[in-house]
């Protein structure tokens, strides 16, 4: 997700950002008493939550039992966080690394050779393929973890990071397709043509021409992908070695175990939101435009 | 085939190229097949034979580590008649219509506040976004801790109203529930609608301001009409996403008190992974995802081809 969130240059995402404009905002400016308070309105019920986590990460257990609760604390400690990562978390972030690097990569690699040969291939196989992705849209995941368990273990690969990728490949293919197929499908038709007298085969015509001109959309989806980040329901059932834990379930068997230190559960949620933290400041411009890039069609 | 483009850039051949080129691209258009194999060889094995798989198991008697054994119609005639499947369907839909009716005028007045080009719009625009980086149990776990009538928020804020037992009383708990996934989820619609404004052509509003039309009316007949098309995909995404509450509700209430946030989903791990009865589980799997195809195919016919996918969970 990240490699791919840097490497968007800003030239390839124009087309998803609508130029700010300046006419409507004047007129959007008088309008809106009730947008305006929404807007306020939610701004509280968004920020004060997150300040409550993030002074209370820095609280000792004394001051959270005497202090207000959102006051800042009067005596700031880092000992939370040093617990959290006593814990073994760095462990962790690795594991959920991996995961969402291994699942997202050929995810977007095979859909994006799916994606083309669908759109510019023709046949009734092509047809009937697209059709079948079309149908995974709707099919949520968690209904087929009965069998995929049983898969899984059958393939021995139990309780092992791969057999979190695996399925998540597989539940990312059918989106990643139609996002991707619908971005080539606007390739004007002349410059597939001019490639072809150019003497480029259709393997080339999709790393040179392809490739470049759906940029936006590879970003939008790697970060559709990205979602692997956050899984929960594959990790809690297909692994259970403690050194195998993804950030989301370390979260969760953290919080079981120390359930009475709440500043220290709060660290945990603070520190496992950092990266991704640093990767919106970083890349806020690409995840706003990638994230709605998909819809904007 | 490219031996015979090559030569098309000679002048003098370009005609005799073009009369083999037509043939050649319908070949190489064909042979194109290979390319979608690694994806369709994910895709088969990791979901169309689990989803074979499910309708099988259905008919079996599991307990997740031993034989499999052959049950007939026993585990479908037990849940059929279970009512805390249907409690689970009933709360399944609940919580995706009041989700709903909570999120979309939410977004739809934030997306339409926020596409405004003032610069603290684009401050609070960012600010909005934070939620979308937590993972549903980070936001599970901070919100159990907020709860707190102690130590959290009602006593922070001085509001004795919020110091209520949210997570032990089955009449409160789902109207929590439901508040969370609003605040997880209202900033992404906030993102959609956003984008779906700013492509509004600003020459409507320039006429409906000549006719006299207030601001209230501009949103109400430019604004919302001119969306309907972000609102069949926010919507879409929606419901078929509420299918996918399973993390949020599990850390967060584990389905409980009692059943009272036992959703489907909910329902069929509980009834397989912690009662290890995976026929029955696998049971209420085949409805959630007949239920899933039902409500894709509701709002294909409502909305065209706008239709989104199920696997947008956690973003």
């Amino acid at each position: 997700m990240s490699a791919t969130l840097t490497k968007a240059t800003p030239a390839a995402l124009k087309p998803a950002e609508p130029a700010p404009n300046r006419g409507l905002g004047r007129r959007i400016r008088k309008l809106n008493l009730p947008g305006g308070l929404a807007g306020w309105i939610w701004l509280a019920v968004i920020i004060i939550p997150i300040y409550y986590i993030v002074i209370t990460s820095f609280k000792s257990q004394a001051g959270y039992f005497s202090e207000n609760p959102l006051a800042p604390p009067t005596n700031p400690t880092l000992d939370n966080y040093r617990m959290v990562l006593e814990a073994d978390f760095a462990r962790y972030f690795l594991n959920s690394a991996l995961v969402t690097a291994g699942a997202v990569l050929p995810t977007v690699l095979f859909s994006f050779m799916a994606a083309f040969a669908i759109v510019r291939g023709r046949g009734k196989f092509l047809k009937l393929v697209n059709g079948l992705f079309l149908m995974g849209l709707a099919i949520p995941l968690q209904a087929t973890i009965i069998p995929v368990y049983l898969l899984i273990i059958r393939l021995n690969l139990y309780d092992s990071l791969l057999a979190l990728i695996l399925p998540s490949i597989a539940f990312g293919i059918p989106l990643t397709v139609l996002i991707l197929a619908n971005f080539i499908r606007d390739v004007p038709d002349e410059l597939f043509e001019s490639m072809r007298l150019d003497g480029c085969n259709e393997w080339q015509t999709m790393w040179r021409l392809a490739l470049p001109l759906v940029k936006p959309a590879i970003v939008t989806v790697a970060i559709y992908n990205g979602g692997v980040w956050n899984g929960f329901l594959l990790p809690l059932i297909l692994t259970q070695s403690p050194e195998l834990r993804v950030l989301p379930l370390a979260l969760w068997t953290f919080q079981g175990q120390y359930s009475v230190n709440i500043p220290a559960v709060l660290a945990s949620v603070v520190l496992t939101t950092l990266p991704i933290l640093v990767l919106y400041i970083v890349g806020r411009r690409q995840l706003l435009s990638g994230l709605t890039a998909g819809f904007s069609k | 085939m490219s031996a015979g483009a090559l030569t098309a850039r000679e002048p003098a051949e370009q005609q005799l190229a073009e009369q083999h080129s037509t043939a050649g691209i319908k070949a190489r258009r064909g042979s194109l097949g290979w390319m979608v194999l690694p994806a369709l060889l994910f895709f088969a094995v990791f979901a169309v034979l689990p989803l074979l798989g499910v309708v099988a198991l259905s008919f079996t008697n599991w307990d997740g580590i031993g034989a499999i054994s052959v049950a007939g119609m026993d585990n479908w005639l037990a849940v059929l008649s279970d009512p805390v499947m249907y409690n689970a369907v009933w709360l399944t839909f609940v919580i995706m219509v009041v989700s709903w009716l909570v999120q979309t005028p939410i977004s739809l007045l934030l997306g339409t506040f926020t596409a405004g080009s003032q610069k603290y719009r684009a401050v609070l625009a960012v600010l909005y976004f934070l939620p979308l980086l937590l993972s549903s149990a980070a936001i599970a776990i901070a919100y159990k801790a907020l709860l707190d009538p102690n130590f959290g928020l009602a006593e922070g804020l001085g509001l004795p109203f919020l110091a209520q037992d949210w997570l032990g009383q089955p009449q409160l708990v789902l109207f929590l529930v439901i508040f969370v996934i609003a605040w997880q989820f209202v900033p992404f619609h906030t993102l959609i609608y956003q984008g779906g404004v700013r492509q509004i052509p600003k020459s409507l509003y320039e006429a409906a301001e000549i006719d006299g039309a207030g601001r209230v009316k501009q949103f109400f007949y430019i604004t919302v009409p001119q969306l309907k098309y972000t609102i069949i995909t926010s919507s879409t995404l929606m419901v078929v996403g509420s299918l996918t509450y399973f993390d949020l509700i599990f850390v967060l209430t584990a389905g409980g008190p009692g059943n009272s946030t036992r959703i489907l989903a909910l329902d069929m791990y509980l009834t397989g992974f912690r009662a290890n009865l995976m026929g029955p589980a696998s049971v209420i799997a085949v409805i959630l995802v007949v239920v899933g195809l039902g409500l894709a195919l509701l709002l294909q016919r409502l909305g065209g081809k706008n239709a989104g996918g199920s696997q947008l969970e956690g973003l």
